[in-house]
């Protein structure tokens, strides 16, 4: 069972009181672009073995969307943020190097 | 004229914690920038009661304001003060961006008495029911739908609820309440 703070109301949710959104910070490839870059879009989502960066809502309770960081494989929960940027704040990140040194933000296919 | 139907005709069910019901209130949703001091000073006006933190619930003779999100209030008076309420609050938000609705009857009440508040609320919902301070409102999960539930004191509780799930709830909670019941774990 995950339990993750939720980063706009303060609350400590278990994860039946969360609805899962999926690999965050995808790049929106709308209509327009390129064939290859738009089945990425919609279809191709990061399912790795470790660090993993998600999606979050807090659907039972304040209703936000938020990110989470955390480790497949062990559970471990780096941290929540808001939904509001394009990459994970510098002390999630160095949260998650004192586990895993060489994880960049990006590269973990 | 005929007498307003509650949504769970006043039901009331006594186990160990007595679970029954709340009398009917007028409720408003509003929902803006809980950060404006023009919108705070427009709540306090009708409900006569402090501007609530995060999670806080705050109460006045007549009102309570229970904060639902970082931008929503909801705004509880007693029964047939909502309509007049709405508009001066509507009047006085004037061209701020915001949604103020009455929700008088979107939503049934329930109230639990008894020493074992706790142990019900933790037989239920996905919380921890042990550090729960009195007048925090949560909301969450009760078994299979969404509720806020706060406490008022260390013997009450109030689970409010989506009218359509009202019997669902009363049920699930008198159910728990049922003497057997008793865990002790509190
Ligand atoms: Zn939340």
């Amino acid at each position: 069972m995950l339990i993750l703070d939720c980063p706009y109301c303060g609350v400590r949710c278990d994860e039946t009181e969360l609805t899962p959104g999926g690999e965050a910070h995808l790049t929106r490839h709308g209509p327009g672009s390129d064939d290859a870059d738009f089945e990425r879009y919609l279809f191709q989502r990061r399912n790795p073995r470790g660090v993993h960066l998600e999606r979050w809502r807090h659907a039972y309770g304040c209703g936000k969307w938020f990110h989470a960081a955390r480790h497949t494989v062990t559970m471990q929960v780096f941290g929540t943020y808001p939904a509001q940027t394009t990459e994970p704040p510098a002390d999630i990140v160095e949260r998650i190097r004192a586990s895993d040194p060489d994880w960049t933000f990006g590269d973990d296919t | 004229m005929s007498d307003h139907a509650t949504p769970l005709a006043q039901a009331r069910s006594d186990g160990y914690v007595t679970v029954a019901e709340d009398a009917p209130r007028d409720m408003i949703q509003l929902k803006g920038d809980l950060s404006d001091p023009g919108l705070a000073d427009a709540v306090e006006r009708i409900a006569h009661a402090a501007m609530p933190g995060p999670l806080g619930l705050s109460t006045s003779d007549s009102a309570w304001i229970a904060w639902m999100a970082p931008d929503e209030l909801l705004i509880s008076l007693a029964r047939g003060q909502g309509a007049d309420a709405l508009s001066s609050l509507s009047r006085a938000m004037g061209d701020r961006h915001h949604l103020a609705l009455d929700v008088s009857d979107m939503r049934a009440a329930i109230r639990l008495e008894g020493a074992a508040v706790r142990e019900i609320l933790a037989k239920v919902a996905p919380i921890d029911a042990v550090t729960l301070p009195v007048n925090t409102v949560r909301r969450t999960r009760v078994a299979q739908v969404p509720a806020a539930l706060w406490l008022s004191g260390p013997r009450t509780a109030h689970v409010i609820c989506f009218r359509s799930v009202g019997r669902y709830v009363f049920d699930l909670l008198s159910l728990s309440a049922r003497r057997g019941g008793e865990i002790g774990a509190f």
